[in-house]
């Protein structure tokens, strides 16, 4: 189902910091329900990239359309308000909240009580936290949904993340790093989701390094080198090799 | 079957996790008081054979005296779930009660209703300035809250000295006497104002989203900022409610005492911060409750009463408050340990 215009397009974005150039002149597409992976060494730009899509920068140059309207973000609040949900690797999750809080976390659903004082509502906040590791098929004991998230595994963790972002019926999914500090079989478990989230019509960006999670989910493989675009082209036709020799030039 | 978990960790999650010792470390501060009402009240019976629980004086004297560190605990307590400290409450609290005797005192001739109120009102604002000032310093200017907090430690000090040229400053109020010293159903006014107080700090931190904003800012900063809470204006916030809180202990100070001095929170700054990690919060920020505050401060000032009632030498009272709040912090520690893994960065 390919709308007219795509999810996401980015023209010429370009940002500085002082001066350093950290990305000259990127543009793409994406559309719902597609995969894009961001691959380049270290410096190469993605997180700046990523951050301007999300609303944490603000770029020099360049404009994104987000369904067709030009965004101007200017904080990560506006973009999540829009459907752009982030995960970030480290930084998701207040360690010391419960499932639901972090759910809900800058969003809390709030009750009255007794008629009068507002109260956030916690009951409320694990139901649908339950609710949606359920329809996600995340298996959480739900004895651990009343404990700090800090109980909970990495790859249950990154489940939560990723949840939270369902529930908020993010359009637009950017990951960054999202298998890095999983084991095997988390990780196997992540791409499934992220499988399941692109079946569901959510468009996904993610970054990452590791070559084999980029082959297994991404449809297709955008390559920055030094804040500039080196590269775009479907996983069919990218090899390993390339996208090595892409992101280190030569 | 999505089956997240891998075996592994989850053996290494529930080996480290005995629930009763999971248990025993979130309740101690419980254990500890029961146990130290027992102690004093066995001495009490055995060496005067009289009750140190079931007595209505002790229980009054133990009330006020844990009222102001309590008061200065309560923001200290906002302060450092969000990872924050506040040194800066004891001399915000000596200025706040200077500024209130002398309003009221150049307020002489007037209705001495109304000359309270404006000492209050006058006096409370001032006290919201140093506050306004920490927050500032330390959600906007990066200043570390130590830092910032420890300058104006020595500002409030020194303006609290130089308002009240340089001695105590006494007024002759009738209300605020009455403020100070009345009793409204047998209980001290100052200990109604200070149970009040922390019935609105109690509610405003465990059941309001700033509550729960204040736990995620000191859980994880950087996902608070990304969740779009506005951590700048909320830890601004937070150093606002901690000198108020300092400013209501100020208040309460120049009533009890019918004179404002500056120096009136000095020796309360170590023990507010006491209060608080031993009702179970943690310096790192992320954790702690109000209870836990409130339990934290009369644990100290019944160790503080209880060793002059039972005629210890009062010197002994430093060494005994010392080795609860190194063993809290202890505890503390070995609660991470027991509760899994370690804290990550903020």
């Amino acid at each position: 189902m390919k709308a007219e215009v795509p999810l996401l397009r980015c023209r010429g974005i370009g940002k500085r910091f002082g001066g350093v150039r950290a990305l000259e002149d990127v543009g793409f597409d994406l559309d719902r329900g597609e995969v894009l992976a961001l691959a380049g060494d270290n410096g190469a730009g993605k997180s700046t990239l990523i951050k301007i899509i999300s609303g944490v920068y603000h770029a020099d140059e360049g404009e994104v359309l987000f369904d067709g309207a030009r965004m101007e973000f200017d904080n990560p609040r506006a973009a999540r308000d829009a459907g752009i949900e982030t995960i970030y690797q480290d930084l998701a999750l207040a360690d010391n909240l419960d499932v639901g809080a972090n759910v809900f976390l800058g969003r809390e659903p709030e009750t009255r009580f007794l008629g009068l004082l507002p109260r956030v509502d916690r009951r409320r906040m694990r139901a649908a936290a339950h609710e949606v590791l359920e329809t996600l098929e995340i298996d959480i004991p739900p004895s651990k949904l009343t404990e700090p998230v800090r109980n909970l595994s990495g790859g249950q963790r990154q489940a939560v993340a990723i949840g939270r972002a369902i529930f908020w019926k993010a359009r637009l999914l950017i990951m960054d790093e999202p298998t890095a500090a999983l084991g095997v079989p988390e990780q196997r478990k992540v791409r499934e989701l992220v499988h399941r989230l692109r079946a569901q019509g959510v468009a996904i960006i993610f970054i990452s390094h590791n070559l084999q999670d980029i082959m297994a989910v991404a449809d297709r493989i955008l390559v920055l080198r030094r804040g500039r675009k080196v590269g775009e082209l479907p996983r069919a036709e990218a090899t390993g090799d390339e996208i090595v020799r892409l992101m280190v030039g030569g | 079957m999505a089956q997240l978990r891998t075996s592994r960790a989850l053996h290494e999650q529930e080996a480290a996790r005995h629930p009763v010792l999971v248990f025993l470390a979130a309740a101690w501060p419980w254990f500890f008081l029961f146990l130290l009402l027992v102690f004093f009240e066995t001495w009490a019976r055995l060496a005067y054979g009289v009750s140190f629980v079931f007595n209505g004086f002790n229980a009054q004297s133990i009330a006020l005296f844990a009222a102001a560190p309590l008061l200065l605990g309560l923001g200290q307590t906002f302060v450092i779930i969000a990872g924050g400290i506040d040194l800066s409450v004891g001399f915000v609290m000596g200025l706040a009660a200077v500024i209130m005797a002398r309003v009221m005192q150049s307020l002489a001739g007037v209705d001495p209703g109304l000359a309270l109120a404006a000492g209050i009102l006058v006096a409370f604002l001032v006290s919201l300035i140093p506050g306004w000032i920490n927050g500032t310093l330390v959600s906007r200017l990066r200043v570390p809250a130590f830092i910032g907090t420890l300058g104006m430690y020595g500002v409030a000090r020194g303006t609290g000295f130089l308002a009240a040229g340089g001695t105590t400053v006494p007024v002759n109020n009738p209300w605020l006497f009455e403020m100070g010293n009345g009793k409204l159903l047998g209980v001290p006014i100052p200990v109604v104002i200070t149970i009040l107080v922390v019935i609105a700090m109690h509610y405003v931190l465990s059941q309001t989203r700033f509550g729960q904003h204040t736990y995620a800012i000191g859980g994880n900063r950087a996902a608070a900022l990304r969740a779009g809470i506005n951590v700048r204006r909320h830890t601004l916030l937070l150093y606002v409610i901690s000198a108020g809180c300092a400013g209501i202990a100020g208040l309460l100070y120049t009533a009890r005492f019918s004179a404002g001095a500056a120096q009136a929170g000095e020796p309360l700054l170590l023990d507010s911060i006491a209060a608080v990690v031993i009702g179970g919060a943690s310096l790192f920020g992320g954790s702690g409750t109000i209870i836990g505050t409130v339990i934290g401060a009369l644990i100290i000032a019944i160790i503080q009463y209880g060793l002059v009632f039972i005629d210890v030498e009062p010197f002994w009272q430093f060494v005994a408050v010392g080795i609860v709040i190194i063993v809290s912090v202890l505890i503390d520690q070995s609660r991470e340990r027991l509760t899994g893994e370690a804290k990550d960065e903020g």
